[in-house]
């Protein structure tokens, strides 16, 4: 009913909640933003653990952070140059 | 057993010295030994609010630097008299003091009083990370407005970053009425959003300027609202069961004028 009237007068959506979903996102990319130095660090991790199990270029390799509307995510591009049989031990 | 807490939040102008000044007179109306400690640097108004801006004769770098003991350096409140400040400097910059000779300072502060309040600058540059060197709780002050929630996330990292993991919220200047009509952010939407314990909300209430305006913290005002929250603070900080104050909803009138608009 409260709704329905809010439509038909045209009343905008109350600014409280428009604050709060903007400081979700905002907060989401904040807390994502990592330093220089441990994105090397995890560069360097990752590559060590793929590179067991398969031949890779760590020049080509690529490892960033995408910020979507509401989610972040890791994203690496690490391209693949030969297969390995059974990983290497 | 002694407590240091430190009073910090990011963005500045949200209430770190009226909380802290408030805190700490509140304690010591409990009959504990407190001590305020002034780190703002450059900026000082601690002494101001607690009306000991007349009865300053050495700061906290004189005492960081050795000229003089601390117990030199102290000011006795005028009324309540377990109730001391440790000023700072209003000519050095933040850069006179570091994290060693706070912590250092303060394990001796330790001996002598039962909490240790700790107003911190704005920002996160070197003058935070002296002033929560030494501390055991962090209380993050912030307003229910999207730029003081965000730096109060910001700190909240930060703190998780030195390793301080006993981290309390207070929101400061709710306007009931705003929130009430939706169009302020509500202390659950904080406490959602930062997911850190809330100790206390704070009403945006005038008697925090008149008050301020004569030098008395607004909780020795038994009429003043933010002073009954500040009050309700201090219990649960002595580790009392204290409900959260309700304010006074919007009446029926009012609320019509919103629905159309008004």
């Amino acid at each position: 009913m409260l709704n329905a009237l809010m439509k038909i007068f045209g009343k905008k959506e109350p600014s409280g909640k428009v604050a709060r979903d903007r400081l979700k996102v905002v907060l989401i990319h904040d807390r994502a933003s990592v330093s220089p130095e441990v994105m090397d660090h995890l560069r360097r991790d990752i590559l060590d653990v793929v590179g067991r199990y398969l031949d890779i270029n760590p020049e080509e390799m690529d490892i960033s952070l995408a910020n979507d509307e509401d989610s972040v995510a890791l994203v690496a591009n690490i391209p693949v140059t030969n297969l390995r049989h059974g990983g290497k031990r | 057993m002694s407590e240091v807490i430190v009073i910090t939040s990011g963005k500045g102008g949200v209430g770190k010295t009226t909380t802290t000044a408030n805190l700490g007179m509140g304690l010591a109306m409990r009959g504990k030994n407190v001590v305020l400690v002034d780190t703002d640097t450059g900026l000082r108004n601690l002494d101001l609010l607690l009306g000991l801006e007349n009865r300053i004769m050495y700061d906290l770098i004189d005492v960081t630097q050795g000229r003089v003991p601390y117990k030199k350096a102290l000011v006795r409140h005028k009324k309540v008299e377990n109730l001391f400040l440790l000023p700072t400097s209003q000519v050095k910059d933040k850069s006179a003091v570091n994290p060693e000779e706070l912590v250092k300072l303060c394990e001796e502060l330790r001996k002598e009083f039962d909490y240790i309040l700790i107003d911190c600058p704005a920002g996160i540059e070197q003058g935070f990370q002296t002033a929560i060197a030494a501390a055991d709780v962090a209380i993050v002050v912030t307003m229910p407005e999207i730029s003081a929630v965000r730096d109060a996330d910001k700190i909240i990292g930060e703190l998780g970053r030195a390793d301080k993991e006993n981290i309390k919220l207070i929101v400061n200047r709710i306007r009931p009425q705003m929130v009430e009509s939706g169009d302020m952010l509500d202390m659950d939407d904080i406490n959602d959003i930062l997911s850190i314990d809330c100790i206390g909300q704070v009403p945006d209430d005038k008697m925090v300027i008149t008050s301020t305006n004569r030098g008395e913290p607004c909780i020795t005002m038994d009429k003043s609202t933010a002073g009954q929250a500040y009050r309700n603070i201090v219990g649960r900080l002595l580790g009392e069961k204290v409900p959260f104050m309700t304010f006074p909803k919007e009446g029926f009138f009012s609320r019509l004028k919103h629905v159309f608009g008004m």
